[in-house]
């Protein structure tokens, strides 16, 4: 993975500097809060419901032990001993004070890890496939790629001061594991039919109130041109988005008021523009980074053969390992999803076992998903007893990866001063109703999806059943949404009915998942049934 | 009206009387025009050659439009004054001169050293753009 | 003492960002002590935000009665005690009441 050089580590380390200066001055009263504000959310520091909440960014979702056993410390020294991964592949910390925050920031830097631009209307973390550089299905790692933007969009002088916030995600195979069409900007790598590397870009995706499924706006984009072109997609942005409400301020809006032709040619009279002006890094800058992504030592010598006879160990290892590019290899999820458990969060000695399993086990590399899990991309067949037992031992090994239990909640009124209603609650009853592992194998892959409010931090727009929790006249309320999905088949879920109180949407969702196991045909998930059938017949068997 | 106007520039002031945008078509020969957020910089471009000040407002400071007013007309070859006048805080002012911005009418005071000092916050730079630097990836590869 | 509905401020501490409530002459960390107020506090918290007391300060309903002060919207008792779902956290971890009062 890619490693700071001397350059990197100046601009983190500047940052750090800018930042304390800036809380001296708050501080001493010279800098006044509206100022103040955006820069200490352009830091990802939150005012949030108990305190301030610190969001640090794990670009594209890849990190090193190193940095996750000080994502373990600075829970232990500076927050209450946990921290919560975010569908964003970061990880938030909800009991910051503001005077610790440049020490958190110091003690980040010497790890190479920074909370850069990951709150403000600005360009935030570019969040990636968490399989990317393992996944057999991969036409190429887009990593590299996300690095390139990592840089080039940080600190980006003329997009500081955006309409509104501004995400990306970039993948590198047919299959979508980062919900890239559901972002500001979604990028894939592809090939053309000479071999050569292309990006597919999209443009005015998102959920929130208005939620889009972003539609292609370049179909093929040499990659030497990336930064050039994005300069133009932002630039267009920057000038004509909607700066008047709030609600209506991102991308998406712009685009689809436009229309995508006309956003499109917008980009393309400005692209033409800036490809004069020589502001794109060279092929050798893009070579320095994929070197940096070559593939690690693979064990040659490693054998796909393991003793399954312990039951619960077969159980994992069909739910939570996939398959690997390198024969006797594999890619381990570890579900930070126990039953009855808070999705998402995990103590600092949880945080400390999984850095040391990378280091010992995945050639020292840890992914986050956006679906707030932990991923071992490079492990040998031959480690997973070992890895298993160290995880069940922690509470680290549920089999739930991609099944009901799998839920994805956001902090909601719990944590959040945005949210109208409790997610994490409604998430662990739920995950308590099903808690029986093979009910949720039988039910199969179902993407649950919990929202505390329209933000959507939760993707609720995305899941197969997705939840948003609402304030009905100071009562919290739950709507219940059916149909979304977030990969290649980007589909927006419809709301069934009428809301639920937090105990009726559980029992809702299961007459939902009875309704389905009735209808099923072989071979069909969850949200294959609910496209077959469509809303009515599961709106009658939910409010029967 | 600020009192002071900062500029980093060696040459005169400019003392032609400020033209608004909305004005230019009315007003033949302006030579100093000043745009809202809302303006087009690229109408000034057949004009670049004869104007000696533009102003670029910020009523708020979180208005981001007048960063790509500013770079636009410096990617376009305006060597004239670019000031930023309104809402301009110290903390942006480094940024502001990255995208061109030359001058400063600050409404609440600004001293020289703070500029300075605000100008030395980054020792290296990501991107090129109008301010000549030389951007990380051109010194990594020579 | 029969049940009242009263107007009391809140916000957050700059330094920690711990919640904190108007006491009448100072911000304190339990909502017992806050002080009803008789209007939306705009100048009490105009100049305790420029003295650095307080960050987004705002005015809220709550019912006082014998047994205390309970703010009327759950969101307002969430940041008085702590998020439900971690009361060890909270202001009263060992309360075995905390949940219900939130709730």
């Amino acid at each position: 993975m890619y490693q700071y050089d001397t350059y990197d580590q100046a601009m983190v380390d500047a940052r750090v500097a800018e930042f304390s200066d800036q809380v001296a001055r708050r501080l001493a009263g010279t800098l006044g809060e509206e100022q103040f504000r955006p820069l200490r959310l352009k830091n990802g520091l939150y005012l949030q419901l108990h305190a301030y909440m610190l969001r640090v960014a794990i670009p594209y979702g890849t990190l090193n032990s190193a940095q996750m056993r000080m994502l373990g410390q600075i829970a232990d020294r500076y927050d209450r001993g946990y921290g919560h991964f975010t569908t964003r592949q970061n990880i938030q910390y909800n009991w910051i004070r503001l005077e610790d925050a440049p020490a958190i920031l110091t003690d980040l830097a010497s790890v190479g890890m920074h909370a850069i631009q990951t709150s403000g209307n600005c360009i935030r973390n570019t969040t990636a496939d968490h399989f990317a550089g393992a996944a057999a299905d991969e036409v190429a790692d887009p990593r590299p790629y996300a690095e390139l933007l990592r840089q080039w969009s940080t600190f980006h002088p003329e997009f500081d001061y955006l309409p509104r916030k501004f995400k990306v995600a970039i993948i590198g195979s047919e299959t979508d594991r980062a919900a890239m069409r559901l972002h500001d900007i979604g990028i894939r790598v592809v090939r053309n039919t000479a071999g050569e590397e292309g990006l597919k870009i999209y443009v005015g995706g998102g959920m929130g109130r208005t939620p889009m499924i972003a539609p292609v706006i370049r179909d093929w984009l040499p990659a030497q041109q990336m930064v050039s072109y994005l300069e133009a997609c932002l630039r267009v942005y920057n000038r004509h988005g909607r700066r008047d409400n709030k609600y209506k301020a991102r991308i998406k809006i712009l685009v689809h008021e436009l229309g995508a032709d006309e956003y499109r040619r917008q980009v393309e009279e400005e692209f033409a523009h800036i490809l004069t002006l020589g502001l794109e890094p060279p092929p050798a800058e893009l070579a320095r980074i994929k070197a940096q992504f070559a593939d690690p030592p693979f064990d040659p010598a490693a054998i796909e053969a393991i003793d399954l006879s312990d039951p619960d160990f077969a159980l994992w290892v069909d739910q939570n390992v996939h398959p690997h590019k390198a024969p006797g290899h594999a890619i381990v999820t570890i579900s930070l999803k126990p039953a009855g458990g808070i999705p998402g969060d995990a103590s600092a000695d949880q945080i400390r076992l999984i850095a040391d399993l990378a280091r010992d086990y995945s050639h020292d590399e840890l992914r986050v998903t956006h679906a707030q899990n932990v991923v071992l991309p490079h492990v040998r067949r031959a480690d997973l007893p070992a890895i298993w037992q160290q995880l069940d031992a922690a509470g680290l090994a549920t089999a739930n990866l991609d099944l009901i239990g799998d839920i994805i909640a956001c902090p909601g009124l719990d944590y959040c001063s945005l949210a109208n209603a409790r997610s994490i609650p409604l998430a662990q009853k739920i995950s308590a109703r099903f808690a029986d592992v093979e009910r949720q194998r039988d039910l199969g892959e179902l993407k649950l999806k919990i929202s505390g409010c329209i933000n959507a931090c939760g993707h609720h727009h995305a899941g197969h059943i997705g939840v948003l929790g609402v304030d009905r006249k100071g009562v919290e309320n739950y709507q219940l949404l059916l149909g979304g999905s977030e990969g290649a088949d980007t589909s927006l879920g419809t709301i069934v009915g009428p809301g639920f109180s937090e105990d009726g949407l559980v029992d809702a969702i299961e007459r939902a998942t009875e309704f389905y196991r009735a209808q099923r045909q072989p071979g069909e998930r969850f949200l294959d049934t609910y496209r077959r059938l469509g809303a009515a017949p599961f709106k009658e068997a939910i409010y029967a | 009206m600020p009192d002071t106007v900062i500029r980093l520039r060696d040459d005169a002031a400019s003392t032609a009387p400020v033209v608004a945008f909305a004005e230019l078509a009315a007003q033949g020969n302006a030579t100093a025009v000043r745009l809202q957020p809302g303006d087009d910089a690229r109408a000034l471009l057949p004009l670049l050659d004869r104007l000696e000040l533009v102003e670029v407002a910020f009523p708020g400071f979180n208005d981001g439009r007048g960063y790509s007013a500013a770079r636009i007309l410096r990617e376009h070859g305006y060597t004239g004054e670019l000031r930023a006048v309104g809402d301009v805080l110290i903390d942006q002012i480094s940024h502001y001169v990255r995208v061109g911005f030359d001058a400063f009418a600050p409404d609440q005071p600004i001293s020289r050293a703070a500029i300075d000092h605000a100008l030395a916050t980054w020792p290296e730079v990501y991107q090129r753009t109008v301010d000549g630097r030389q951007p990380i990836w051109a010194l990594r590869h020579g | 003492m029969t049940a009242e509905t009263i107007t009391i401020l809140t916000g957050n501490a700059l330094l920690g960002g711990e919640v904190i409530w108007w006491t009448g002459q100072g911000w304190s960390r339990h909502i017992d002590e806050a002080a009803a107020v008789p209007d939306d506090g705009a100048a009490v918290i105009a100049a305790e935000s420029a003295a650095g007391r307080v960050v987004g300060g705002y005015a809220i309903a709550a019912t006082r009665d014998g047994a205390g002060i309970r703010p009327q919207h759950i969101k307002e008792r969430v940041r008085a005690l702590g998020p439900t779902v971690r009361l060890d956290l909270s202001l009263r971890p060992h309360d075995p009441a905390a949940a219900a009062w939130i709730a």
